[in-house]
């Protein structure tokens, strides 16, 4: 697969975005709105000039300040999807789809079942209509690199989660560096196998999901990226409890209703951890070996197995925290969420 | 009570300013019956004004779409310091007395005027000629289509032009294919105004072209003169020129009532219904 290198500097309003970032497979860059998230994707796409640096696609220089390249948009084979979807709205789907490249209209259509809207006009779709149509339009261009600008900011929270897992299914399928800026640390989970954290033009952090929970570098990182997420298959139960059989083979509870593959939501403050196995009212009961203990502030956060906890540094005292040693952790069935995966 | 009595006057105020407003094209249509009007239409000096009219405002007209509209999209597009300045200046005819607008043509493009004694030397000489009509109306008439322009090419979303680009199209695709569509409305809309102001221009070409029948003598001309030699055939042209301004006027609102999804749509008149 190719490589999308950037390394670049451009000047925001109040701050300067300063990044250097590699997109090989699929890169989620989260952070609060204003972060400068959407100006990456612009100095990308050639939308937005930088003042120094240089992005390239596998050695084709897209922009490189120093020798006074600059391609322009159109001369960068680069599939931008925007947060609005900014489809044509005079013009039917199939135009819209057909206007960065006839050839694969049609095919795209059928693809992403839009064969039979192929006629409506854009502002007659549904949200996520509209967002199928907007990919099939940046891929009819055969882009060399996907770049996705909040792709689920867009829809309510209804269609959202289906939605999640149609986009997911297909960058698997799609083999093309994917970068995706979104301010919601669940979708970049879901989305992407690598995550990075940008605050005011700055990358904080970046790595695997399970990394940037368990060994946050600083608190912003720490708070920002509050989930963990175990993936498994569940199952409706009699009583109203969803069971879920994690990767691992272990099963665990929760009060949310859901069948199939799901991502298990649970915040590592609503873990608890201990070293006896305790009799409590949670459902849930996991043990694992302590994989790494990590102050941020005055909290401790402990990976334990697949789960990141956070106690209290008095806690992780007392209770003898450290790499390498054995702990049970405990969360309610109550405390988890559970997000559809594919 | 004081509600009835605020009523009452609000009703009073709206009734004498809409009568006001009516009389004088009740008027034009009511003191001469129809079918003498339309006889009256016939007669020489009103065809000739008729061809004069409808050639210069037709020729200026296209001057005004093919010149103003790449300006309108420029000067909606790009921010450069001094754009404020050319924005007041390309709308300053708005404002300005036709009779400047006529005088300042005529320092310009006269004998011996800045550029006028250029264009002498090559042996051309524009006042008094159908050309100076159609320069008069053209600078009269420019800045209701450019301004109407500016403000439907303004209100594409960037994102769109972006979008295209990204697709693989240059700025020329995406001109064609993105802004001018999508600000279509708008530009019809400006395009029309401009027509109807051209078609009406009075000071600035009586100015700068004279009142020559068959050659300089536009309709609105044309009243002036007939006013004192015969009213009835002056009526006739007034009730041309206000049936062609309705016309205008409806096509106008119903262009942007039709079109109402497109969010560039200016509004610049009320809706009718």
């Amino acid at each position: 697969m190719a490589t999308l290198a950037s390394d670049f500097r451009l000047a925001l309003r109040s701050f300067e975005l300063s990044l250097a970032l590699g997109v090989e497979r699929t890169v989620a860059l989260v952070g609060p709105s204003g972060a400068g998230k959407s100006s990456v994707l612009r100095v990308i796409a050639g939308l937005a000039r930088p003042e120094a640096g240089r992005v390239d696609l596998d050695g084709e220089v897209w922009v490189d300040v120093e020798r006074r390249t600059f391609r322009p948009p159109e001369q960068r084979r680069v599939g931008l999807v925007f947060q609005e979807y900014a489809l044509f709205p005079h013009l039917s789907v199939r135009q819209n789809v057909a206007f960065g490249g006839k050839g694969r209209a049609d095919e795209l259509l059928e693809r992403f079942g839009l064969s039979h809207l192929a006629a409506a006009r854009p502002g007659n779709l549904s949200g996520g209509e509209r967002q199928r149509v907007a990919l099939a339009r940046a891929l009819a261009r055969d882009p060399g690199v996907l770049l996705l600008d909040e792709p689920l900011a867009a829809l309510d929270a209804h269609t959202k989660a289906s939605v999640r897992v149609e986009l997911e299914e297909l960058l698997r399928g799609l083999d093309l560096p994917t970068l995706i800026v979104t301010h919601d640390y669940e979708d970049a989970v879901a989305l992407a196998d690598t995550v990075g954290v940008l605050v005011e033009g700055r990358l904080r952090q970046l790595g695997s999901p399970a990394e940037l929970v368990a060994r946050p570098d600083d608190p912003f990182v720490a708070s920002f990226t509050g989930a963990n997420l175990l993936r498994g298959h569940a199952e409706r139960l009699e009583d109203g409890l969803t069971s879920i059989r994690l990767e691992s083979g272990e099963v665990v509870y929760s009060t949310d209703l859901a069948r199939g593959k799901v991502g298990v939501v649970v915040y590592p403050w609503d873990v608890v951890v201990g070293r006896v196995q305790v009799d409590g009212s949670a459902m849930n009961l996991l043990a694992g070996e302590i994989a790494s203990v990590v102050q941020v502030g005055n909290r401790v956060r402990v990976r334990i197995g697949p789960l990141t906890a956070e106690v209290t540094a008095a806690s992780a005292e007392k209770l003898e925290l450290v790499r390498g040693g054995t702990a049970f952790v405990s969360f309610k069935a109550t405390g988890t969420r559970l997000v559809p995966l594919s | 009570m004081r509600r009835t009595l605020l009523a009452t006057v609000s009703f009073g105020a709206a009734a004498v300013a809409l009568a006001f407003l009516a009389l004088p094209v009740v008027a034009i249509f009511t003191r001469v019956p129809p079918g003498r009007l339309v006889r009256l239409l016939s007669k020489g000096v009103v065809t000739d004004a008729l061809i004069v009219s409808v050639k210069t405002t037709l020729i200026a007209e296209a001057l005004i779409l093919l010149f103003g509209t790449p300006l309108a999209y420029l000067l909606a597009t790009r921010r450069f310091p001094g754009r404020a300045v050319l924005v007041t200046l390309v709308e300053l005819p708005l404002v300005l007395p036709p009779a400047v607008a006529g005088i300042g043509l005529f320092a310009a493009f006269g004998r011996s005027g800045l550029f006028g004694s250029t264009l002498n030397a090559f042996g051309l000489q524009l006042p008094f000629t159908q050309t100076a009509v159609v320069l008069a109306i053209a600078l009269v008439a420019s800045p209701l289509f450019v301004r109407t322009a500016i403000a439907a090419f303004e209100a594409v979303d960037p994102d769109l032009v972006a979008a295209s680009r990204t697709l693989g199209a240059g700025p020329a695709r995406t001109f064609f294919r993105v802004a001018l569509p999508l600000a279509g409305g708008g530009l019809a809309a400006g395009a029309a105004l401009a027509f109807a102001r051209a078609l009406g221009e009075f000071g600035a070409t009586i100015m700068f072209a004279g009142s020559l029948q068959g050659v300089t003598q536009t309709l609105p001309l044309a009243i002036y003169q007939e006013f004192s030699l015969d009213f009835d055939s002056a009526l006739a042209m007034g009730a041309l020129l206000v049936v062609v301004s309705v016309a205008l006027l409806l096509s106008l609102k119903l262009t942007l009532s039709w079109q109402p999804s497109r969010r560039t749509s200016v509004s610049l008149f009320a809706r009718s219904s």
